[in-house]
């Protein structure tokens, strides 16, 4: 008889946390049960190498963005100098205006055409123009005019620097009139500092957000779709499937952007003719270079979305990816801050975001009529940072099973 | 057999001109070592079997056949390719299922079908996948989500979409798992249907029972072949012979304990009532003493397969121990 016990397994005795009920009662049972789930998540949340490091990374970026890259009263806007005379007071006030730290002066250009092409292409974002005899004018006190064109798109940008020049006309002259001048230093100012605000000359500041708004749309919504694209597959158990065709990883994943182009171009449309009808948002230039970047702007997008989808490894890990790219591209690009504001290190970093130089051509076009030599330059390092994001994903994906 | 070498067991094609041979083939992931030398030749329309446990290497071997993964070693052809440079050659003619549902949840049927004969460029593609449809009997299910359909319509799907392009080699990574008796008759069916008409079909499994609808089978085991060949040749080949003892409960757990106790080459386990126990040739008059000893009744019976296959890990276990303290 004693065999037969033995050969079955003992009757389980009375657990502890068991009550006489099946369950413990109360308080006791409920942390002893939340415990195990506080646990079970913890080790899960651990397990995950990836999304813990963000968990540390996006606050740390974020922190130091907002302290150190983002300034909201930006300083060294560049400017250019367009200058007819040569003289004393003119180079005083140019003098002036760098010691007001607004304004970084970046070139002395030679003609108004010249001019007009830095600031449509953003390479400036003030002209000062000293118009001929200016020294000659304030010593007969003629009170001449000086010329501040401003590019005046971003109106947050320009804002806090044209106000600070209007208070230098009163102030600069001071050491060059000492002496025979003295009596110009009294009463009005011996020049007028005429400022002319170009491309928004109301300071609409929608007239530069809606812009910028189908850029960050588009890097939104594409970068999102495409990273999820591959790691969706690949969760659940298709991308086996789909490798095991006579598709090659170039054929998928072609074929997994393209649909995101249409998407990508209903988006731009809805934003702009919203922006049109409600905003009064213009086009200046050539809708159809705008329709070509564009189009450059989105596959650099769901190239750099695919890259992601090649790296993560599970759908939550390509969301996290892509916010650590959206992130700096809603800060960093010249979307809500101006970009020049930034310290140098941000804007070196700020030139590898596809946004970035999206926000210049897009603003270009329509807001300043850039033509396409205006806005070579950004579209080549739209193309570079493409070519780059393309290559990386069609080598990554090559490798996915093995 | 009782000797099985560090490769495996040899496997050789019972025909001339088999469809696929491989030989050596390896591959590891890291330390993990996946696969580490197998051998298998696959004659035309023959319905090949992978039974093993699961992480024996028989999936991985699967992928390497298809091009999914690069061996680390070895060489072969399929269907007059090379494996490792021609891998994209072959794709074209190979049906691969893969072991979880991989079709598309949130498609169709019918567009599910119509992806898969797009992807391989069947011409009209549309009138075949009509035909598909119909000569499977999935007329009524044509518009319904993937995602929503039963397990076995699910396989049945997943099954016409991998043979939708005619491939001369159809693999089939645990394709019955999780589908009910009577859908997994259905299905091996089917398979034999596709057998008949010419395809070469591999399947794998880890139910035993499903090995004897194989023509013949490979048996994984740490990466390596333990045997194989036809069902019946294999338990021949194992040398093993069973007994089935009927008689009180209390006297068989004695018997149990002793025959394991006194012959540990020998497997005892419960049949229901019955104890079933497998010896080595050699050892079955012990057993049979044993058994008129402790006064159960002993009848011969078949060996089944899950003893041959404990029989051989035994053996492959000992070898790996004896070869290790020789190092």
């Amino acid at each position: 008889m004693s065999r037969t016990n033995a050969a079955r397994p003992e009757a389980p005795r009375e657990i502890s946390i068991m009550g006489k009920g099946g369950r413990m009662p109360g308080l006791r049972a409920f942390l002893l049960c939340l415990h195990a789930m506080v646990v079970k998540e913890f080790l899960q949340l651990l397990r995950d190498r990836v999304t813990l490091a963000l968990i540390v990374m996006i606050p740390l970026m974020e922190l130091v963005l907002f302290g150190y890259a983002i300034n909201m009263n930006p300083r060294h806007l560049p400017l250019a100098v367009l200058s007819a005379d040569n003289s004393p007071a003119g180079r005083a006030f140019v003098q002036a205006l760098a010691n007001t730290r607004y304004f970084d002066i970046r070139r002395l250009v030679r003609s108004e055409e010249e001019a007009e092409t830095l600031i449509r292409s953003g390479k400036a974002q003030f002209i000062l123009q000293i118009p001929p005899g200016f020294t000659r004018d304030v010593y007969r006190g003629l009170r001449p005019k000086l010329l501040l064109l401003a590019d005046a798109t971003d109106p947050v940008a320009t804002g806090s620097a044209v106000s600070a020049v209007s208070q230098l006309a009163i102030r600069t002259l001071g050491h060059e009139l000492a002496g025979p001048g003295r009596h110009l230093l009294a009463g009005e100012p011996p020049f007028q500092v005429v400022v002319h605000q170009r491309y928004n000359p109301a300071q609409e500041t929608a007239i530069n957000v809606v812009p910028g708004i189908v850029g960050i749309i588009l890097t939104m919504t594409l970068l999102i779709f495409t990273a999820m694209a591959v790691t969706r597959e690949v969760e659940r158990g298709t991308m086996e499937y789909l490798l095991a065709t006579p598709l090659t990883p170039v054929e998928i994943m072609l074929g997994k952007i393209a649909p995101y182009i249409i998407v990508g171009f209903v988006q731009m449309v809805i934003v702009l003719t919203a922006g049109h009808v409600l905003f009064g948002v213009p086009v200046v230039g050539s809708l159809a270079l705008l329709v070509a970047l564009t189009m450059l702007f989105i596959v650099t997008n769901l190239a750099l979305g695919y890259t992601i989808s090649t790296l993560a490894r599970t759908q939550l890990q390509a969301m996290q990816m892509a916010f650590f790219i959206m992130l700096p591209s809603i800060l960093m690009s010249g979307f809500v801050f101006p970009f020049a504001g930034m310290p140098g290190w941000a804007r070196f970093l700020g030139e590898f975001l596809p946004l970035t130089h999206y926000l210049r051509i897009i603003r270009g076009i329509l807001l300043k009529g850039a033509s396409w030599a205006d806005v070579r330059a950004e579209a080549l390092a739209l193309a570079v940072i493409m070519l780059t994001v393309m290559i990386v994903a069609v080598h990554r994906f090559r490798r996915t099973l093995d | 057999m009782n000797d099985i070498p560090a490769e495996g067991a040899a496997c050789p094609a019972p025909c001339a001109k088999p469809v696929l041979d491989v030989r050596r083939l390896r591959k590891s992931f890291g330390a993990r070592k996946a696969v580490r030398g197998v051998d298998i030749a696959v004659c035309p329309g023959e319905i090949f079997g992978f039974l093993g446990p699961n992480g024996s290497g028989k999936t991985t071997t699967m992928r390497m056949l298809c091009g999914l993964l690069t061996p680390d070693g070895g060489e072969g052809h399929a269907l007059g390719h090379d494996i490792i440079r021609e891998s994209r050659h072959i794709r074209l003619h190979v049906g691969y299922m893969t072991q979880h549902f991989s079709l598309y949840a949130d498609l169709t049927v019918r567009e599910n079908l119509l992806f898969a004969a797009r992807v391989h460029g069947l011409p009209r593609p549309a009138r075949k996948v009509e035909q598909t449809i119909h000569e499977l009997g999935l007329g009524a299910y044509a518009d319904e989500l993937a995602g929503h359909l039963s397990g076995g319509w699910k396989q049945r799907l997943a099954l016409a979409a991998s043979t939708l392009h005619d491939p001369h080699l159809l693999l089939l990574d645990e394709p019955t798992s999780g589908v009910d008796p009577a859908a997994r008759r259905r299905f091996w069916d089917d398979i034999h249907a596709l057998a008949r008409r010419g395809m070469t079909v591999l399947v794998s499994t880890h139910y035993m029972d499903e090995a004897e609808r194989c023509h013949r089978l490979a048996w994984f085991y740490e990466g390596r072949i333990l045997a194989c060949g036809g069902v019946d040749d294999i338990i021949t080949g194992s040398g093993l012979v069973a007994l089935e003892a009927a008689g009180e409960p209390e006297t068989l757990t004695v018997l149990q304990r002793t025959v394991q106790a006194a012959l540990p080459a020998a497997q005892c386990t419960w049949m229901g009532e019955k104890l079933h126990i497998s010896v080595p040739k050699e050892l079955r008059d012990r057993a049979e003493c044993l058994c008129r000893e402790y006064g159960a009744e002993c009848a011969t019976t078949r060996p089944r397969m899950e003893d041959v296959f404990i029989h051989l890990v035994r053996i492959q276990d000992h070898a790996a121990e004896k070869a290790e303290a020789a190092s």
